[in-house]
Formats: C-alpha cells, structure tokens, sequence
C-alpha cells in the first residue's frame, strides 16, 4: 500500500474508533458507579487509540505530501476533528466529566465525515501557502478552536439537562434548532456519499461576468444554476433555478446542496419526533441525569478560558505575522480575517460578561453555543461563500 | 469627605462596601454591590470603594461613568462585532478586483442588496468614520475601565489581613463550619495548603492562605497591550512611519521605488515563473483536475540601487548597488527599512525584442534585423546592401475611428510598418502583427517573416516602510502575557477563622472554583475538618457591575 | 472637596485627551485620500530634454513665466484633441510669458516623434521615460494639465481634456502682468 492509501485507511479506523467509544460512553449510561468507570476507562482507551491511528494518518499524509497537511478543506476539517478529540481528552483528564464525550465524539465523527466530502486528492502548495507558518498559524488556530469547541460541548449538555422539557418554550425551541442543525449536517453526508458512490453527476454552464463556467451536480437537480444550460442529457431536474442574487462560483450547486441538506434533515428529525413522540432534546436528556451542572459550567469557562489566549497566538498574531510577511500587511479586512476578529471579539465578550457581569450558567451555555456557530461560519461560510484570500478549497 | 469607621476600627473610603480591613459589610453601601439581595457577598475588589459607582455630578463624571461600565464596553464589542460581520458579505471596494467604479459595481455585481451595502458605506467601511469612532470608544473604554479599576483593586490586593469579620467568612460561597478541630488537623491543613504554594499569613490564630496573587492583574495588563496596539495604529497615519506604494517593473528594466523620494531604483535582472510537474508522483490524483498548472514560485531576482548624488527630477542619476535578492512571495527583500513584496505578475505578457527575417524569392537568406521595443531606432542595415526603416509603432495595436491606434503604451500587442529598402532602390513595405509579417504591396518580391519573439514579464512589487510594527510587536506580546497571566493562573484565598471551638473556613477565587475545590479537598484529606460547601445557587444571578 | 476637584481635573484631562486623539484620528483619515499636489502648492521642479532641440529644459528655470505642463501619450485619445489647441494658444501667448512643456509618459520616443511631426507641433515636448515626473506630480487620468502662475505656484490642476475657449480663460488666469 502507497503512503496516501494508508493515511486514509488510518483514518477510517479512527473514525470507527471514535465511533465505537461514543457508543461504549452511550452504554456506560446507568450503569452502577463501579462498572460505569470501567466502561468509560475502555471508551477512554478506544478514543485514545482513534486519535493515536489519527496522528498516523496525518503523519503518512505529510511524508506522502511533503508538506504538512493542511492546506485544504479536507485536510483543515480533518486536523480540526483531530484537535478536537485531543482538547476532549485533556479536558475529560482535568474533570473526568464522560458525558462531555457523548456529545464531543459523535459532533467531531460528523465534522470529520463533513470534511471527507470535499476533494481528498494531495494537491501541491500555491506559492502564498509555502511558509513555515503554515505550520505554525493553521495548526494553532485549529487546536484554539478545537478548545473553544469544548465550551460549546459543556454548553449543550447544561442546556440538554437544565433545561425544562415539560413544557414548550423559547429554549426548548432553539435546542431543537441545534439538533436539526447536527441532524442537517448528517443528511448532507449520507446523501453526497451515496449519491457520490452511485455516480451520479449532472453538468451545467452558466454565464457569469461575460464568461462561461461549467459546474458538476453530485445530488439531484432541485435548482439549476441561475441562466444556465444543463449539458448532461435526459438528467432529472426540476426546471426551478437558484435565485440570481446568489453570485459567487458555483452558487447554483451549492444552494442545492444546502436545500438537500435541510430537507434530508428534516426528513431524520421527523422520523425520530415521529417515533419517540418528544423533542429530540426530551428523549436524550436522561443520558446526562448523572451530570454535575457546576461541573459542566465550569467546563464551559475553562476551555474559552484557556483556549482564549491560545485563539489570540495563532489565529490573530501569527496570523498577522505570516501576512505581513506574505502579503505586506498585517491586516487586511480579508473575511477570513474579520471572522476571526469577530471569534476574538465574541470570546472576549463572553469572558466579559463572566468575569464581571456574573454571566454563568445557562447564559454561559448560551453564548458558548453562539460562539461555535460563529467558528464554523468561519470555518464553511467563509471559505465556500464569502470569497477572499482564504478560500482556497 | 465621609469616612466610615468599621467596628474593627479601620477608616474606610466613602463608597466602600466590605471593611477593608475585616470585611464586615458596612451598613447602608450593600445595595452598591447588591449585597442586600443576595446570601453570597459579591467579592468584585472586595467591596472596595469605586470611584466611578460613588460620584456622578459633572458632564465629565457622567461621560466618565458611562466608559467605566463594562455594559457599555461590552456592547461597544457587540456593534462592532455585528458591523464587521456586515462588511465582509460583500468584498470591500480594495478587494473588489474589477475596474467598475464602485458606485456601479455593486449594483451590477449583487443587485438591491449590493446597492444598499455600497449606499450605507459599507464598501469601505473599516475606514469610514464611523467604523474608526467604534473602535477608538472601545478604546477609551478600555483606558477609562482599567483606570478606574486599578486604584480599587490594589487597595483590595493590599489590604489582606488574616482576621476577618465571621459575617464576611460566613457569605463566602465557599464555607464549612467544622466542631472541636485539633491543633494537629489545623497545623496540617496549614502545612499542605503551603505546600501547594499557598501563602500563609496568621493573626491570632486566624489564617489567610493565598496564592497566584498576581493573576489579578492579568486584565491590566492585557488592556495595556490592546491600548499599545491602538496607538501603533494612530502611528500608522504618519507617512513618516508608515507608506505604501506599488511599482511594476519588467524584466530587465531598472525603475525608479516610488515614496522614496526618488532615492532608491530598482533592477529586474530576471522573472522567475514555475509550475508544478503533472507527472509528479505525489500531486497527479489532485492535477489531472485542474484546467491550468498550479503555480510553485513567482520570484523577482532584484538589485536595489541608491542614487548617488540627488538630481532634479527627470534627470537620470548616477546609481550605486546597495543590495541585491530574490524576492519571492513569503521572502520580501528589505533594505534601509524600506521592505519589496512580490505581489502581481503579468507573465510574458509584453514584447521586448522581435526578429525579423527577410528572404529572397528563392528562399535565400538576405538578413535579418531584431526591432528593440524600448529603442528609437529607426534605421536597420541588414547586409547586402538592404536596410530596413521602421515608420510606424504600436506598442499595444488597436483600430479607433481615427485609423490604427495604440490603447497603451506597453508592447503587449506591438504591430509595425516598416519598409525594406533594396539596393536598387526599391522599397517595398511590410506589416506585422501578432508574429505575422504582411506585405503591404500586391506582389511582394521577398519573403519576410518573424524568427523569434522575446517576451518578458512584468512583476508587481509592493513598497512598504512601516516604522510602528515594533509598537504592534510589543503590544501583542504585553498582551498575551496579561491574558495569560489573568486566565492560566487563579487567584485563590483561603481563610480560617477559629471561633470559640468551631473553625470556620471560607475560601474565594475569582475563577476556576473546580480547582480551589480540589485544593481544599486534597489539604484537609484525613483531618476532622468538615468539607467546605458550596453555596452558590446558580443562575440566580442579579449582580451590578 | 480638595481631593474631589483633583479628580475632576484629572478626569477632564484624560478624557480631553482621548477625545483629542480621536479627532486627530478622524481628520487625518478624512484627509488621507485627498492628493498632495494641489492649488496654491509649489509646483514640483523638474529637468528634461527638449525632444526636438536636445536641450534640458528645467521648470524652475521658467520663473516668470506662466508655465502649463501637460500630462499626455500618443495612446490617449482625448489628448490628440486638445493639441492643437494648444498648438493654437503657444503661437498666441507665447511672447506674453507664456510657456508650455508638454510631458508625454510614453514609453518608446519613437511613438512621440512620429507623433510631433505629424501634427506639426510647435511647443516643446520632453519625454518622462521613468515616469519620475508623472510619480512626483501624482499624474493619474490623462491628460492632466496644470497651469503654473509666474510665481512657481499652481493655479490650477485639470484631470480632463480642455476645448480652446477653456484652455484660454486658464492661460489668460497664469499670465504675468
């Protein structure tokens, strides 16, 4: 087996790894004290070891490459994943919380498996991208996110248990809204995996700017491309075309991909409301009755708390410092870069209201939650939607 | 002024919530913290006197006021936050990469929408006034915040005596009351809490244990870098500390480095342009996708001069070398604090040289003569007694109303009109375009066609000097030490306070409870002292700032 | 009370100079788009040879005289037109003080000679190769004309093509008395 081949096995058995020990932490769910702590030390291990075969395949990745990979989607959300099963670990070490890993392993299975939908071919380094702070810049940037995540892990589960499930509410609402965001996200993973293991591919031209572009369909034509004509013949679609506001390359495509995405997670989220008969919260909350909310608050501090300063280093200064040195700026109102400001600015906040305005708690939980979708608006968004400097996927 | 004298006997400032010295609440100043509302005693620079909370008379007291609470910085962060989000739906007029003015572009480009963002100014927005009074309040909030912070804190810091008021011990959040402790089971808690790294500190039997005192500075000093940062970018608008320009320079041309004063010039000896191999084993899987090579280096091989002596403008200096490099993206060459940055190229974009050969009917070679594109030279012998005479140049051809025509005045599409002159005294003319040589005469008697072409790129460098980057240095790193400092270390304090034969411990930190928690646990491990609990109910929170 | 005072004094100070920094901020911001030439300004000296004479011909040395530099290149179409305007007012105004010194930014001298003779010029031409004028002037749209008052200062500074009523009302501003 050739070293690509190998990274990639590597990491699906990380990602089967990650798998098994969130159903073990699953498991361990009311079992006695004793033998609870014995299946948490085996799913423990378990995800130790997917982040051991994890590393592997980073490392084949990079001798394979000769450059550290991180240069793209793929390999971004990847390391990011990585970076989140290790701030989950050091976390669990300091406060031994495993609920925090039912949440923690199957949202980093689900960002693991979105990245794996983007290109995974080694593609060489552009010029701008040959620096040693690539190394430096990225891979800290990745793991003062991956931190700040666990804020957003601790959060769900305080909002899961304190919440009160007995009767509707604005809360209760947008806990649902985070589920079917979670559920929306697995959509998008079945559909482009098994439509992508089926083969199936519609082509389009459309004009733009005077020139012609062609772009590739992976899921069934709901919108075609704003003025376009379909290339693949006797394809299935439905005539109806994305909205001409939406500009950008491939805007058509993704419009459709996002609207199968929601779909595809309503379609999850019914089914299960339909069996369970509760909100998705309801029917989960108790998994975590054994929780000890102080501790899960404290959790929430603790990773913006420490992934603050970290998020600073090397998503702001050594971002600042490659640029300068890149670009001879240091700033340059680029979106990535005011995304990350806004990161920085929001965290900030948050610890703000913390330290001084007495914020704890379900307010904490709330922003934490905040927090997170600011990053991975930074993260998706930014790099498909928004175009600019960083937008090399 | 008031003082209020504590039971204890301390003299307190007006304003002040808990004793500074004992920490006894004193009366009528609780509602300040809103101590009367709560069981817990809010610990914020342990009911010291603030000023900003105590007098509010003046305009400048008012506006005083207003920066000191941490309300309004936070949602001084908040607008800016959500402002910057804004600006970046749509790229900003620097970004923009079209030669449309803006107040059409953004119309064309993204509609209504467009049309709005670019009316409301949010084209440019992170120089517009407004975006500049946002974070210049932020600033000021953050100057007026930390001094108005620093007097109260450091006489709370100071002020740490062992004996406290039992009412302050008792609304503590962390606070257990213990019966018939013995002397060997306090001295150990005393011994192992010193071994942590706790500071001890006694007064008839009563202990303060403190430790990572100046973690409570951390703030400080973090705002200290920010403001730091602030002024370096005030510093920026001088243009003596900070300039920005760009040049094109071809290769082989030597151009003047604008900003410069006209100082300095600069050599392209040679573009370097490279591509990534297809056949590359590693990268193939990846290539075979893409329509066009993926660049590996855009590099400048420069030589930097000086000019000697200063000439008026226009004239042409005599230079001196000073240095020379490769300029490449991530590697810009710097010289006398003025910094090259590879930034754009036009590659091969425009003619330096072409090489016209000129055959006789039998395909014979007569001679050939080689058209410089930067030189006035007319007049070409090229053997045998031909010459050639070049009449007309179009550096960058084009047809306009008025006839042949040329849109710039680089060679990217030269044409010519020459004429060939014969011995004989013939002379017949010619056309060339796009490497193609056309007689003009119906039967040409010579068979005149290009030999080669020289193309040569344009590289774009962009010219910095930017004199305050230290100040941003210093501010980053006086700011991270301060985060640090305030978030990785806790200020953590432990007070016991023997009463008849109970003692009572109590115990604060501003962060991180989980581990002070665990200090406690850990010190009184085997010893009759009762575990501190708890009295926190959280979310009912109803603080003032 | 003392203390109190003391205090707002302190505030005040503070507070000013925050509110000044701010100010200061702002207006240099406002003003960093404006250009650094403008009317009134001393206008940059410079030294170029005459294409046709090969005599350099230097700007301070035209002290006296109301000077108008115009900014132009054989590929710009609006500056073909007003040439012979020009043309026309150099032959009018020349023995009243007046000169003009017409700065082609072209790249190849060869295009300029063709175009002098051409159009039959009377006016002197220099050749900017380096384009060091067009940079010290802050040339962007061409033609730019500016119009320099015997004094050395500038009159005027005009980013468009000019028709001859114009261009004579702007001589007429610049002649010396």
């Amino acid at each position: 087996m050739d070293l690509p081949t190998l990274s990639s096995n590597f990491l699906y058995v990380a990602f089967i790894a990650y798998l098994i020990a969130s159903i073990i932490f699953w498991a361990s769910i009311g079992k006695r004290k004793e033998k609870n702590s014995k299946w948490v030390n085996t799913g423990i291990i378990i995800t130790i070891i997917g982040l051991i075969a994890q590393i592997v395949s980073f490392i084949f990745r990079w001798i394979a490459s000769g450059h550290i990979p991180v240069g793209n989607m793929f390999e971004f959300i990847s390391f990011f994943g990585m970076c989140l099963v290790f701030a989950f670990l050091v976390l669990y070490f300091i406060y031994k919380e495993t609920t925090l890993g039912l949440v923690a392993l199957p949202i980093t299975m689900l960002i693991i498996g979105y990245g794996s939908m983007f290109p995974r071919e080694i593609s060489p380094l552009v010029p701008s991208l040959q620096s040693h702070w690539l190394y430096i810049h990225v891979t800290l940037a990745a793991l003062a996110e991956a931190i700040l995540a666990i804020s957003f892990f601790a959060g769900l589960v305080y909002l899961i248990v304190k919440i009160d499930q007995s009767r509707r509410s604005q809360q209760t609402f947008w806990l649902e809204v985070i589920m079917y965001s979670i559920f929306s996200t697995l959509a998008f993973i079945i559909l482009v995996s098994s439509f992508g293991a089926a083969g199936y591919n519609v082509e389009f031209s459309y004009e733009q700017n005077g020139e012609t572009f062609t772009t590739e369909y992976e899921l069934p034509v709901l919108f075609e491309p704003n003025n376009s004509t379909l290339l693949t013949e006797g394809a299935f679609t439905t005539g109806i075309e994305a909205p001409g506001w939406m500009q950008g390359a491939d805007a058509g495509r993704k419009f459709n991909t996002l609207v199968w995405s929601l779909l595809g997670g309503l379609v999850i989220y019914g089914l299960i409301r339909l069996i369970t008969r509760k909100r998705i919260a309801h029917s989960i909350q108790p998994w975590f009755k054994r929780v000890n909310l102080d501790r899960i608050d404290e959790i929430i501090y603790r990773s913006v708390a420490i992934g603050f300063p970290l998020f600073t280093l090397g998503a702001l200064i050594f971002a600042a410092i490659w640029a300068q040195q890149a670009w001879g700026r240091f700033w340059g109102w680029d979106p990535k870069e005011v995304w990350a400001l806004i990161t920085w600015f929001f965290y900030a906040a948050f610890l703000h209201l913390r330290l001084t305005r007495g914020w704890h708690g379900e307010k904490s939980a709330w922003l934490a939650v905040i927090g997170f979708a600011i990053i991975m608006f930074n993260l998706i968004v930014v790099n498909l939607v928004l175009a600019g400097l960083h937008s090399y996927a | 002024m008031n003082k209020i004298k504590c039971e204890c006997g301390h003299i307190n400032h007006e304003g002040t919530v808990l004793c500074e010295s004992c920490g006894k609440p004193i009366k009528g100043n609780q509602h300040i913290d809103g101590n009367d509302k709560t069981k817990l005693l809010n610990m914020r620079y342990d009911g010291s006197a603030r000023r900003s909370q105590t007098y509010n008379r003046t305009i400048i007291d008012k506006t005083w006021n207003f920066f000191s609470s941490v309300k309004v910085g936070v949602w001084l962060i908040v607008i800016t936050l959500i402002a910057s989000g804004i600006g970046t739906i749509y790229p900003q007029e620097l970004h923009k990469q079209s030669s449309l003015p803006s107040s059409q572009f953004y119309e064309l480009e993204y509609g209504l929408p467009g049309k709005i963002f670019y009316q409301l100014g949010f084209h440019n927005m992170y120089s517009s006034w407004w975006y500049i009074t946002l974070l210049a309040l932020i600033g000021i909030s953050l100057v007026i915040c930390s001094l108005d912070r620093y007097v109260p804190l450091r006489r709370a810091l100071k002020n740490q005596r062992p004996k406290r008021n039992e009412v302050f011990i008792k609304r503590q959040r962390l606070f257990s009351e213990s019966n018939k402790v013995s002397g060997e089971d306090k001295a150990q808690f005393i011994n192992k809490l010193k071994k942590k790294g706790y500071k001890i500190t006694e007064q008839d039997g009563h202990v303060l244990a403190e430790k990572n005192r100046f973690s409570r500075w951390g703030p400080y000093v973090n705002h200290i870098g920010l403001i730091l940062i602030l002024l370096a970018g005030i510093l920026r608008l001088f243009p003596s500390i900070y300039f920005e320009d760009y040049l094109w320079v071809r290769e082989g041309e030597t151009a003047l480095i604008p900003s410069t004063n006209e100082q300095y010039y600069i050599e392209n000896e040679q573009f370097i342009y490279e591509v990534y191999d297809r056949h590359d084993e590693r990268f193939q899987e990846a290539l075979k996708n893409e329509e066009f090579d993926v660049p590996s280096n855009f590099q400048t091989n420069a030589i930097i001069y000086k000019v000697k002596e200063e000439v008026i403008t226009g004239q042409e200096p005599e230079l001196e070398e000073i240095t020379r490099g490769e300029i490449r993206l991530n590697e810009p060459l710097s010289f006398d604090g003025i910094t090259l940055y590879q930034q754009g190229t036009q590659l091969q974009s425009e003619y330096k040289t072409i090489d016209i050969v000129i055959r006789d009917e039998n395909g014979q070679s007569i001679g050939n003569f080689v058209f410089d594109t930067d030189e006035d030279l007319r007049q070409y012998d090229i053997g045998s007694g031909y010459s050639v005479e070049i009449l007309e140049y179009y550096p960058q051809f084009s047809v306009t109303e008025q006839g042949p025509s040329s849109s710039s005045k680089y060679p990217r599409n030269p044409a010519l009109i020459f004429s060939l002159h014969s011995p004989d005294g013939d002379e017949e003319r010619y056309f060339y375009l796009l490497e193609e040589v056309l007689p003009l005469a119906e039967d040409s008697n010579y068979d005149v066609e290009v030999a080669s072409a020289d193309l040569i790129t344009a590289s774009g460098l962009l010219v910095k000097r930017d004199r305050s980057l230290w100040l941003f240095g210093v501010g980053a790193t006086i700011f991270m030490i301060g985060v640090v400092q305030g978030l990785y270390w806790h200020h953590r304090r432990i007070w016991i306070h023997p009463k008849e034969d109970k003692l009572l411990i109590a115990a604060h930190t501003n962060k991180n409870w989980f581990g002070l928690k665990k200090d406690i646990e850990q010190s009184i491990e085997n010893t009759s002292i009762t575990m501190v609990n708890d009295q926190q109910e959280l979310d009912a929170q109803s603080k003032e700032d | 009370m003392h203390k109190k005072k003391k205090r707002l004094i302190f505030r005040t100070i503070i507070l000013s100079v925050l509110v000044i920094t701010l100010i200061f901020v702002l207006i240099i911001n406002f003003q960093r788009n404006n250009p650094i030439l403008a009317a009134g300004d001393t206008a940059p000296d410079f030294m170029l040879a005459d294409l046709e004479t090969g005599d350099d011909i230097q700007l301070s040395e035209n002290h006296g005289k109301g000077v108008m530099i115009n900014f132009w290149a054989t590929y710009c179409e609006p500056c073909k037109e007003e040439m012979p305007f020009m043309d026309e007012l150099y032959e009018k105004y020349k023995d009243d003080g007046f000169e003009i010194i017409a700065v082609s930014v072209d790249r190849n001298e060869m295009v300029i000679r063709n175009f002098y003779e051409r159009y039959g010029l009377s006016f002197p031409i220099v050749h900017d190769r380096k384009g060091a004028v067009m940079r010290a002037y802050q040339i962007s749209p061409l033609p730019t004309s500016i119009f320099i008052n015997p004094d050395g200062t500038i009159e005027h500074i005009i980013k468009s093509p000019l028709n001859l009523e114009y261009l004579d009302s702007y001589i007429q501003e610049i002649l010396p008395n």
